[in-house]
């Protein structure tokens, strides 16, 4: 039990990580059925156009608020209407693969244009550690989890207790009866996209630090937050937040008690016994099936 | 049209496989590595397209079976076993596990499913890994024989790939003959709306887990052959990408097409190659050219000829209305 605190803070740290992307792609779901393949891809690569704006010689924090407005156009604007927006009409599958053929392009470009390498990458949160009864606790992980922790209660206070997050919501909920009542359900769509957009920048920008930015870092990543977001409920921006965080906690635990090597199956296994018994997930609430 | 537009495709089927026979006589070592890793490909891509295109059911294990049937026919024939053993084995294994993993099929749908065959291919691929006392863990298999087929040694890479060419014609043939027979009328029924398939007396929980079963079966199928291919496998080519190539080469051939795997098998495997001039870009070029073609047309290169002909035959059944039609005005 020693190092247990340890373990939990660690695993709400990259939990919360794993919760922001998971939203982003909630969201997406939520709003315009896109299932985004490249989700993992898009917190990769804001990662590298903060590094390639520091290497134009531009200091940290013009680099952050560079790589956050390029993610913007890129990964919000640019991924909505060039590839989402023409193929929304012909289902959810064709679209997926769209996605998938986008992560490889993505990651091919990283490597092509920057660096096969893992290339270090500056820290917003000072190295160090501090003592939390008794403990010691490293600084980048309780940082990471606080940062996170506000962005996600920022996000929820926008989507419960503002104009816009009601209408984003109604959006998500039925666009058709939203579009009736009033709500410009194309710019609230658009809006998701960004919003995905700032959150896979930022949680670019917490991960890095940690795990070095490199063109394959995507793929863990992106699978992690596909699991916590259908472990969570795949229809409900709490539960992904929730998801994320057991997904993030587990995975830290079993790594530590079960066994290294298994460590990546053991989110699987929780998956496919959540999906078999709640299949739509531990917050969410069930689709209808259309006949 | 009918009649000649019949003759026309016979036609054009016997010159491709003759084509494939022929021209790959004076082709080189490497060329004839990727031919037959196309004719594997393809068989696993038809499996897929059975469980996706026939029967509806979103699968990404595909991989992860292709890796249980190399895996096979390495260990056994390493061990001195025949291939055609280590095939029966395979295709015994994938049937099981792909039935059971179709009953998730059953309670959920769509991206969940998906989901589902994701984790099991992780799982898979982490027992390929770490087994080491069966796969040999990270270090792979090697030394891996090629069969003798009738009394003919396919140690060298042009009889080889005649050796996968035919299979994969066996296989084709096993396909045309099962998606004909009521059976694959009944995947079609439940792919185009499962409570009609019900309502029409169709045992759908049987035929769903059945497309799942076969569909497994033939990517056990397609690892008994990868294995020989390659002489050497180890656990990286099973990891989940190939589960999404595979998902990816049966969207872009066209799913639901009898020819949509050989289509799109050939997009993702030979488009890679053809594009290797342009050095380190090839594979950014392919991700957009997939981008672009699906953009274009969602259902996969088959689905434009589709559409093409579709739109013929309109062309042609409204001609033939209007001189229907200007007969009877013209009639006294």
């Amino acid at each position: 039990m020693s190092n247990l605190l340890d373990l939990l803070v660690a695993g709400l740290a990259t939990g919360a990580i794993y919760a922001l992307v998971a939203v982003g792609f909630t969201l997406l779901w939520q709003t315009s059925q896109t299932i985004n393949f490249a989700q993992g891809e898009f917190v990769m690569l804001p990662a590298f156009l903060m590094l390639a704006v520091m290497h134009a010689g531009a200091p940290f924090w013009l680099a952050i608020i560079a790589g956050i407005v390029l993610s913007l156009l890129l990964l919000g604007l640019g991924f909505k209407l060039l590839l989402v927006d023409p193929m929304l009409r012909h289902g959810v599958l064709p679209l997926a693969i769209a996605t998938m053929a986008l992560a490889i392009g993505m990651k091919e470009a990283v490597k092509q244009f920057f660096s096969a390498e893992a290339s270090p990458f500056p820290s917003i949160v000072p190295a160090g550690d501090v003592s939390i009864l008794g403990r010691v606790v490293s600084l980048q992980s309780l940082g990471v989890l606080a940062l996170a922790i506000a962005v996600v209660i920022g996000l929820t206070m926008l989507l419960n207790r503002t104009s816009i997050g009601h209408q984003m919501q109604a959006t998500a909920q039925n666009p058709t009866v939203a579009r009736i009542i009033g709500v410009p359900v194309e710019r609230m769509i658009l809006l998701t996209f960004l919003i995905n957009a700032f959150l896979v920048a930022l949680a670019s920008l917490l991960i890095t630090p940690i795990y070095l930015a490199k063109f394959s870092s995507g793929e863990v990543l992106g699978q992690a937050a596909f699991i916590a977001a259908i472990v969570g409920g795949f229809n409900q921006v709490r539960g992904a937040i929730a998801g994320g965080l057991l997904i993030g906690v587990v995975d830290n635990l079993a790594a530590a008690y079960v066994s290294t090597q298994y460590r990546a199956a053991v989110p699987m296994v929780l998956l496919i016994v959540i999906i078999l018994f709640r299949p739509q997930g531990l917050l969410g609430r069930p689709e209808e099936r259309t006949v | 049209m009918t009649i000649n537009g019949k003759y026309w495709r016979i036609a054009l089927g016997i010159a491709v496989i003759v084509a494939l026979i022929i021209v790959p006589m004076n082709f080189n070592r490497y060329g004839l590595y990727i031919l037959s890793q196309w004719a594997v490909m393809t068989i696993a891509a038809m499996g897929l397209n059975l469980t996706l295109g026939y029967a509806g059911q979103v699968s990404l294990a595909q991989g992860a079976f292709v890796g249980i049937g190399a895996y096979a026919a390495a260990i056994m024939t390493t061990q001195g076993l025949p291939l055609i053993a280590a095939l029966g084995v395979a295709i015994v294994l994938c049937f099981a596990i792909g039935w059971i993993l179709g009953y998730p099929a059953l309670r959920v749908q769509h991206h969940y499913l998906a989901f589902v065959t994701l984790a099991f291919s992780t799982l898979a691929f982490l027992v390929f890994r770490n087994e080491d006392w069966l796969t040999k863990g990270i270090y792979g298999i090697s030394g891996i024989p090629r069969p003798n087929v009738l009394g003919f040694a396919t140690n060298r890479p042009l009889p080889f790939y005649y050796f996968c060419l035919g299979s994969l014609a066996v296989v084709s043939l096993a396909m045309w003959w099962l998606i004909r027979s009521p059976w694959g009328r009944a995947f079609v029924a439940l792919r185009e709306n499962p409570v009609r398939a019900l309502s029409l007396g169709i045992d759908t929980r049987r035929y769903t887990l059945m497309a799942f079963a076969i569909g497994s079966a033939l990517g056990g199928v397609a690892g008994t052959l990868y294995a020989p291919l390659t002489q050497y496998i180890d656990p990286v080519p099973f990891n989940l990408s190939l589960s999404l190539d595979l998902l990816m080469m049966v969207i872009v051939g066209g799913s639901g097409f009898f020819f949509g795997p050989f289509l799109g098998a050939m997009i993702a495997v030979l488009l890679p190659e053809w594009l290797r001039f342009t050095q380190g870009y090839y594979l950014m070029l392919y991700a957009v050219a997939v981008m672009l073609l699906l953009i274009y047309s969602p259902t996969g290169i088959l689905g434009i000829l589709d559409r093409y002909l579709a739109e013929r035959r309109t062309k042609a059944a409204s001609a033939l209305r209007a001189v229907a039609k200007s007969r009877l005005e013209t009639a006294p």
